[in-house]
């Protein structure tokens, strides 16, 4: 059944829920409630992170540079144009040639971090590794702004990855475990996607219920002490847990109710069910989706093979994403964004062991933004001739972070909760690092 | 097999005393004498002293992180001894599972861990590791413990204590002084002020760390001529310190730091045991000691403060008299509610560690543990607990979602046990439980040999309760099993599924 409206699902346990941590306030006080209150403008609802972990190369991708020469572009030195007059992309990306009027390019993001854990924490954090803390992923910021403790009703948590953590850092931070992303494990494109904790094969609804009658009877400790906060508190959770696997809310991650050729167009592998779970999750409401590209783009050796495998893969259920959403009216509300934690070297690795690989590269690489705000058919800011450093117009991970969460009704000037009462900003300044060079004003 | 469980339903008498026992209290030693006291100062009325079967699961949850076996709790109940308790508290503190247990809480606060952000690298992490480990083992003494640390020059991998220095993310003498705060006085120095700071930083500033030609490799050192525009030492007291020339400013820091008289460093530990042990400090946050913080019960903090100094820092005393005394032994049903008085044994989930290795007990299954950046030194073999990985880089995602520490400073509070959807989602219906339970060698071994259905039931509910069960669950177990609901292994693995989602077995109790 599909539809265009987003279904929130309101059932008593929510709005129990709603009272609960409303009540307690939870950590949204002080200039975190600025944050919030910056709400109503917001033009985005929802983000669907589509993490390229591992690090894509930019030649390879949206920003090619058939001039450089063989040595950098390798075989792919063909660049398409799109539908949006001097915007190229690679070759191996045609479906998505077709969409450009609906994304933006950054072909000047930046943060000269090398390594996999550092850079991923800089572009998910804005901010360079090294002092006292470890700050949240957006997903965890937004978690906190747009989640249970700030009038989001959804059974499903408020923050997903599809299916695997990406496990480079804890992604909650300082803010603790409560904002960790709800890893579904599983694997969409098998015919029954068996998300972990809320579809267990093999169990009827039936044996489900007589299983939870016999639990309820046999949890003599849990009579004994009725009213204790911790035995409260685990019986709202069981609640939580049970809508979630006996009601209808689970039903998002079924996506055999979804039609056979929507489906092959997204592309039957998991990269492509991820993206249609993906738009079924923000369907209904989920304030930010990320899709850990399975797999991972760490390219050393044999680049080339791996992107004429991967690509196509990625251009269809990319652009396939792009497309339904826009379809269903939903592309205006949600965000999508999609980048590694770095590029890749421009000039190839020819000899072995590598045999035409890349190394890692965080002087200049590039993102796609698109919808919730974000203008379609741009490209901003460049890279030199090779690819190697930026040309101009540079942006740090916190300018684009920033303007994310400025769409979304966050102020990136708001402060987090921090745990020890720490002043924490939702953006780093640039006394903490990198430059601030501004938000993405040129693409929203 | 096929099983059914019904006939002579032989209630195990536990005359509705399946968790305390009641009565009035006694004292058991010198800190009853304090704590009963503020409860008669207060008016308080406590809970009644814990059941064996609750002080059995508890004692072992608590000294050794392990669940007992059915057979270690079935002996425990079967004792007769008067001082049967005290004789499994000696025991237990003795076992390698307590090396183990507390190996792993100590590298929390140390922050054992290899990759981002603290970055020791495998070996040395692991290094570090068994330094923390060995000394638990030995009971080495605390202050002997800190000072190896403090005062630790060479290289990460072959004089482990160096990696306290390394395993921080801000190694400026600020953020070390910082650390060495948190860690061993339990103080948060970003709150003091500026000058105090500084001060104490001073201590740290001649610190050098440097690479050599092996890979990863990095030494740790004193370097006399290492310039710094750091304040003069001051202790964090307010005493200035006078290092003599060519003096490490560390081993000055040191003699302060590790002496009785000392107001943080005695206070820091015994503080830290009691919040273990009983789930909150007599100073709470444990790791946030201040004037305008205030101890719950004063005496009751000096004392175990006297106890441990008169001891030679000796750990495993501080355990036993706490362990031993009536106030640890409570049950966990409160009377009044006055968590802050330690009237009732708090309820907690258990660590994410002590929970996916009490469920590989129960069912005889194991774990794969995985690094992110996988490196020779993570490889974990099969039947590997969690409570002894060496390595916080080293995990999984059942602990990652059940609120294993990241480790990422050494607060206390970075171990999050406040119960989730997604935990409780995960504990009832996740594919990874159910094929536990399905798969269970154990289980499987329990229905092929025990061929009486009653003595089937004991068997499930001591392996995974610690206890006999009740008349009235009895009566449930029956009910079930004659409803159709569930037959055969089916309803075994019923049983065991609802007895490990049941509060008791999700929470020290």
């Amino acid at each position: 059944m599909n539809t265009t409206t987003r279904i929130l699902p309101i059932t008593r346990r929510d709005m129990l829920r709603g009272a609960l941590f409303g009540a307690t306030g939870l950590l949204v006080t002080g200039n975190a409630g600025r944050a919030l209150a910056a709400a109503p403008n917001a033009k985005a609802k929802s983000v669907i992170q589509i993490w390229m972990w591992g690090g894509p190369g930019h030649l390879d991708t949206f920003d090619p540079k058939p001039e450089a020469g063989y040595d950098y572009c390798g075989p792919l030195n063909s660049p398409i144009e799109t539908n949006v007059k001097g915007i190229r992309i690679c070759e191996l990306l045609p479906l998505l040639a077709k969409q450009a009027d609906k994304y933006s390019l950054v072909r000047s993001l930046t943060h000269d971090v090398y390594a996999h854990e550092t850079a991923s924490y800089t572009m998910q954090t804005g901010r360079i590794s090294g002092g006292h803390d470890v700050y949240p992923s957006v997903g965890s910021v937004v978690s906190l702004f747009k989640g249970y403790g700030a009038g989001y009703k959804g059974l499903i948590p408020p923050y997903i990855v599809l299916t695997e953590p990406q496990g480079r850092f804890s992604e909650a931070g300082f803010l603790g475990g409560r904002y960790l992303p709800f890893a579904t494990g599983g694997d969409p494109a098998q015919t029954r996607f068996a998300v972990e904790g809320v579809v267990l094969q093999g169990i009827t609804d039936q044996r489900q219920r007589s299983r939870r009658d016999y639990l309820h009877q046999l949890d003599t400790l849990g009579h004994a002490m009725e009213g204790d906060p911790q035995v409260a508190a685990a019986k709202q959770a069981e609640e939580q847990a049970y809508e979630l696997i006996l009601g209808d809310a689970g039903k998002v991650f079924d996506l055999s109710q979804e039609k056979d050729p929507l489906r092959d167009r997204y592309g039957r592998n998991t990269f492509g069910q991820s993206c249609l779970a993906a738009r079924r999750l923000v369907e209904r409401g989920v304030p930010y989706v990320t899709i850990n590209y399975k797999g991972g783009w760490d390219t050393h050796k044999d680049n080339f093979q791996v992107m004429r495998r991967k690509l196509p893969e990625m251009d269809k259920g990319l652009s396939t994403l792009l497309e339904d959403l826009s379809d269903r009216g939903l592309l205006s509300s949600t965000i999508v964004w999609w980048n590694g934690e770095f590029g890749r070297k421009p000039k190839v690795d020819w000899e072995a062991p590598w045999n035409g690989g890349r190394n890692h590269w965080g002087g200049v690489f590039c993102a796609l933004l698109a919808g919730g705000g974000f203008q379609g058919g741009h490209a901003i800011g460049s890279s030199d001739a090779r690819g190697e450093a930026v040309k101009d117009r540079p942006v740090y991970p916190g300018d684009l972070i920033g303007t994310i969460y400025e769409l979304m009704g966050i102020d990136p000037a708001g402060n987090l909760p921090h745990p020890a009462g720490d002043s924490a900003r939702v953006t780093p300044l640039a006394s903490e690092g990198l430059p601030v060079a501004g938000h993405l004003k040129e693409i929203v | 097999m096929r099983i059914i469980l019904c006939g002579t339903l032989l209630a195990v008498a536990l005359s509705g005393a399946t968790f305390d026992i009641p009565g009035a209290l006694v004292p058991r030693n010198r800190i009853d004498e304090l704590v009963f006291a503020r409860w008669k100062q207060l008016g308080i009325q406590p809970a009644n002293l814990s059941s064996d079967s609750v002080f059995v699961r508890r004692v072992y949850l608590d000294a050794i992180g392990t669940l007992p076996t059915a057979r270690e709790a079935a002996d425990f109940l079967a004792d007769q001894d008067p001082n049967k308790r005290a004789v499994l508290i000696d025991r237990l503190l003795e076992r390698d599972e307590f090396a183990d247990y507390w190996a792993m809480k100590w590298s929390d606060l140390l922050r054992v861990k290899a990759e981002f952000p603290i970055d020791l690298w495998p070996n040395a992490a692991q290094a570090y590791y068994h330094w923390i480990r060995d000394s638990i083992r030995q009971n080495k003494p605390y202050d002997q413990f800190v000072r190896e640390m403090l005062t630790a020059s060479g290289s990460n991998f072959r004089s482990a204590p160096v990696n306290f220095y390394r395993a921080m993310q801000n190694k400026e003498p600020r953020g070390i002084a910082q650390t060495v705060a948190l860690t061993f006085m339990g103080a948060r120095a970003e709150k003091w002020p500026k000058e105090r700071l500084d001060g104490m930083a001073a201590f740290f500033c001649k610190l050098g760390y440097k690479h050599t030609g092996e890979w990863k490799e990095e030494i740790v050192f004193f370097d006399p001529d290492k310039k710094s525009d750091n304040a003069a030492a001051i202790f964090p007291d307010g005493t200035p310190a006078h290092p003599a020339a060519g003096q490490d400013p560390r081993e000055v820091f040191a003699d302060w730091l590790i002496t009785p008289r000392n107001p943080w460093f005695t206070r820091n530990l015994a503080n830290r045991a009691w919040y273990w042990l009983l789930g909150r400090g007599i100073v709470q946050e444990p790791d946030d000691l201040r004037d305008d913080n205030p101890p719950e019960n004063p005496e009751l903090l000096a004392y175990l403060e006297k106890e441990l100094a008169s001891s030679h820092y000796d750990l495993k005393h501080l355990f036993r008299l706490i362990l031993n005394s009536t106030t640890y032994q409570l049950s966990p049903i409160p009377r009044t509610q006055a968590a802050e008085h330690f009237a009732a044994y708090p309820l907690r989930r258990l660590d994410a560690e002590v929970l996916i290795d009490a469920l590989c007990q129960i069912t005889g299954t194991s774990e794969t543990y995985s690094s992110s950046i996988p490196e020779p030194y993570t490889f974990m073999p099969d039947f590997q607990r969690s409570i002894a990985l060496p390595d916080g880089s080293i995990t999984s995602s059942f602990l990652d979602l059940y609120g294993r520490p990241p480790r990422d400073t050494g607060i206390e509070s970075e171990r999050n046990n406040k119960i989730t959807d997604a935990q409780r989602l995960h504990l009832l219906n996740s594919t990874h439980i159910q094929r536990k339970l399905q798969q269970s060698p154990v289980l499987q071994a329990m229905m092929r040999e025990i061929k009486d259905p009653d003595e089937l039931v004991t068997q499930v509910f001591l392996t995974v309760l610690s206890r006999y069960p009740t008349g009235e669950e009895w009566k449930l177990v029956q009910a079930h099993s004659s409803s159709g609901a569930a037959r055969g292994q089916a309803a075994v693995v019923d049983l065991a599924w609802a007895l490990i989602n049941s509060t008791e077995f999700q929470y020290r109790h």
